[in-house]
């Protein structure tokens, strides 16, 4: 069952309708990508899921039921514009704002002890908030999002202000909190983090869904079927093995070898074609070009503006 | 603990520990105290700067009876008025009393040459001594003793009573009255402004610092105003108490140090006296009520209870409504700058309500009065003028439920800005885009 369920929600404020019969389905355990360009609505999304405001039409169901107040306290947020007090102690307000999620007082302080050291951060606890670098508040700030242990996660643009070591930390946290059963959306521009993290993903763009599934049908569905060879030989060879419905579409040399791109008729298997190659150059490795997530945002929101 | 009370006490909590609450706290009082203090003072010591007056007497008959005082001293001058004026040295003397030939006849030619503007002490020092003294000689060309003319002159201080008979032991006074009244007013004033603000700040920092987002995953915006505004209050009545105590430490302190080391001179209260007079008002330093043996008595002529529990109410009143407005132009505007155009006229019924209260002090039926006790907007500063002066039950009962009324309107009023404006950022709203902020659903 999907832990959400979003049907046909729509959003209008004064000036413009942020989302329009919005629809889509959060799998259980599952890291959703939220994807769309700026402007598109997702933060006008996120923020119907978190109550913050509510939607002109259309419904949510979190496990089956519908959005209500008790929900708060199963769901963390951390929003792309994030900040803390700053004249507060870090321990103090971290303890506040568990506490506003439902946790007791005692237990909020034994959770974030454990959070503290693991993220080495510990002497931290006494410090004001401004006292802190930028990538320290990060830290807290993300700590305090998941210290209540949601059931769903709601991350947008959670890697900002994070330097690559930090961004693996939280990377690896994300994937383990995901293995603990939670589910987690994501909504991100940085498409490797898409690209390792997401089970699925869904793609709004001028306030309508345009795309949405797992990422396995992604691919399957924007495959370009191009191919990469890797061979020993020459050039020409490798053109006499490409009669055929083939079309070189990228050749380069590299190193120790030369590189092809290939594309492949539709429905003609790819053995086809290394038996074609084989009997003129040595390949070296010859793998399927998986369309990557930027390709298939760019093409997706290309299509819809064609297509208006 | 629910969420509204987490925040409340978070509220509270960070203002009260903060240095500045501490300090204004115990610096507030002493402040105060020492303001007091500096005045009393000053204005006991008035005399200690000497001014030097030439008197160019044509009369003849006056300038031999002016006696110096502690403050002004009178050198004869028997050049004619017009040389006396060319050769007059500004560093030594501070003028000239030209008294002319009628002088006696028609007082109003006499006349005080200065160099600059005079100041009223000097002016009104002359005037007590000149006028005096032609009295004097007036008299005794009547033939009239001054000694019977002393067993004539009456001062009539009236006695202020209460007209029941249970209210023998009480008594009444015009003056303290309308001091009090006043100070309540005027505290009520200041209080909500000041703690308007900083309600009106904590909002805008949250907006800033963009925790707003974070918390109100949590919680509902209603819930975050209101934590604030009733965690300020605490806090603002917190502050009161404890300025209320030490300042009745410190100035009975002050004031039992000072009176007692100087007494009252007749002079001295010759001064006063000319001050009140002339309208420069200073009820609080009026002598006769000082010096009255009843001036604590005259306290007793105060049901304190009752003006307490109103002033807190009034005051609790009063800031519910201000502070949600505060608390509504925090969350619309980005910057400080911003909220210049919104504070305006938010405040601009306060400062009335503080104009009318100087007119109602001393005529606390009037319309004037009645009207502006009962608009909630004004209500808390007037009518806290007026409670000295028992107001009809009737008056006050209306004023208290429009009161309610009123924070509960400013409330829901902006609760629907606060909602919508905490998480709008970059465009400066207008008063009509605002408008439409009142009817967004949830």
């Amino acid at each position: 069952m999907s832990l959400l369920s979003i049907r046909n929600v729509t959003k209008k404020y004064a000036s413009h309708t942020a989302l329009k019969s919005i629809s889509f389905e959060i799998p259980q355990s599952s890291v959703f990508g939220l994807l769309g360009p700026n402007g598109a609505g997702k933060t006008s999304l996120i923020r119907i899921i978190n109550q913050i405001t509510g939607p002109d039409e259309g419904e949510i169901y979190f496990n089956g039921i519908r959005l209500n107040a008790g929900h708060i306290s199963q769901m963390g947020y951390l929003p792309e514009e994030r900040g803390l007090y700053r004249k507060m102690e870090v321990g103090e307000q971290a303890i506040y704002l568990a506490r506003l999620k439902g946790l007791s007082r005692a237990e909020a302080i034994s959770r974030l002890k454990m959070w503290f050291e693991k993220f080495e951060i510990a002497a931290w606890w006494r410090k004001k908030v401004d006292e802190l670098s930028k990538g320290m508040q990060q830290k807290v700030q993300f700590i305090i999002t998941i210290l209540h242990q949601p059931k769903l996660l709601i991350l947008d643009e959670p890697f900002t202000g994070f330097d690559p070591i930090n961004a693996n930390i939280i990377k690896e946290e994300l994937l383990k909190i995901k293995e603990g059963g939670a589910t987690i959306m994501l909504s991100t521009h940085r498409m490797e983090s898409v690209e390792e993290l997401c089970s699925h993903i869904g793609l709004i763009d001028k306030a309508k869904k345009i795309l949405d599934g797992s990422v396995k049908e992604i691919r399957k569905q924007f495959r370009s079927n191009i191919f990469e060879v890797r061979y020993h030989g020459h050039a020409i060879n490798l053109a006499n093995g490409l009669w055929g419905p083939y079309e070189l579409v990228d050749h380069k040399i590299e190193e120790d070898h030369q590189y092809a791109k290939i594309r492949i008729e539709e429905n003609i298997p790819p053995n086809q074609l290394i038996r074609s190659l084989v009997s003129e150059v040595e390949i070296v490795s010859f793998n399927e070009l998986a369309p990557s997530m930027n390709d298939v945002f760019i093409k997706a929101v290309n299509e819809h503006k064609a297509t208006g | 603990m629910s969420n509204i009370t987490l925040i409340i006490q978070r509220e509270f909590l960070t203002r009260v520990k903060k240095k500045s609450f501490i300090i204004m706290s115990i610096l507030g009082p002493l402040l105060i105290g020492g303001v007091m203090a500096l005045i009393i003072y000053l204005a006991l010591n008035q005399g200690e700067v000497i001014s030097k007056i030439k008197v160019v007497d044509e009369s003849g008959v006056i300038v031999s009876k002016l006696s110096d005082s502690k403050s002004i001293l009178y050198e004869r001058d028997t050049m004619p008025i017009a040389i006396s004026r060319e050769i007059f040295n500004g560093d030594e003397y501070y003028g000239i009393l030209f008294i002319p030939a009628d002088g006696l006849r028609k007082p109003e030619g006499i006349t005080l040459f200065t160099e600059k503007q005079p100041n009223v002490t000097v002016v009104t020092a002359i005037e007590s001594s000149v006028q005096k003294l032609i009295e004097d000689i007036k008299l005794n060309a009547a033939g009239i003793r001054k000694e019977v003319l002393d067993s004539i002159k009456t001062k009539v201080s009236l006695i202020q009573k209460p007209v029941s008979a249970s209210g023998e032991d009480k008594q009444f006074s015009a003056d303290l009255t309308a001091g009090i009244g006043f100070a309540g007013g005027l505290l009520i004033y200041l209080f909500v402004f000041m703690y308007g603000v900083q309600v009106m700040r904590g909002v805008m920092e949250e907006k800033t610092n963009r925790i707003v987002e974070v918390i109100i995953s949590s919680v509902k915006p209603y819930q975050l105003m209101m934590g604030k505004i009733v965690g300020v209050a605490l806090v603002g009545l917190t502050q009161f108490l404890i300025w209320v105590v030490l300042t009745i430490a410190v100035t009975t302190a002050v004031s039992s140090f000072m009176v007692g080391k100087k007494s009252f001179s007749s002079e001295q209260i010759g001064q006063l006296q000319q001050y009140q007079n002339k309208g420069v008002n200073t009820p609080a330093f009026d002598t006769d009520t000082i010096q009255q043996p009843g001036f604590l008595k005259s306290l007793s002529g105060f049901n304190f209870t009752r003006l307490l529990f109103m002033f807190a109410f009034y005051f609790i009143g009063g800031y519910l409504l201000y502070s949600a407005l505060f608390a509504a132009i925090g969350a619309a505007v980005d910057s400080e700058t911003d909220t210049q155009q919104f504070i305006l006229p938010v405040s601009l019924p306060l400062i009335i309500a503080y104009i009318v209260s100087t007119i109602v002090m001393t005529n606390p039926e009037s319309k004037l009065g009645y009207w502006f006790s009962i608009i909630p907007f004004t209500s808390p500063v007037v009518m806290m003028v007026r409670m000295p002066f028992d107001p009809p039950v009737t008056d006050i009962i209306i004023s208290m439920i429009a009161l309610i009324a009123g924070f509960v309107f400013t409330t829901w009023f902006a609760s629907k800005i606060y909602r919508t404006g905490i998480l709008m950022y970059g465009k400066k709203p207008t008063f009509r885009e605002m408008g439409k902020w009142l009817f967004y659903k949830r």
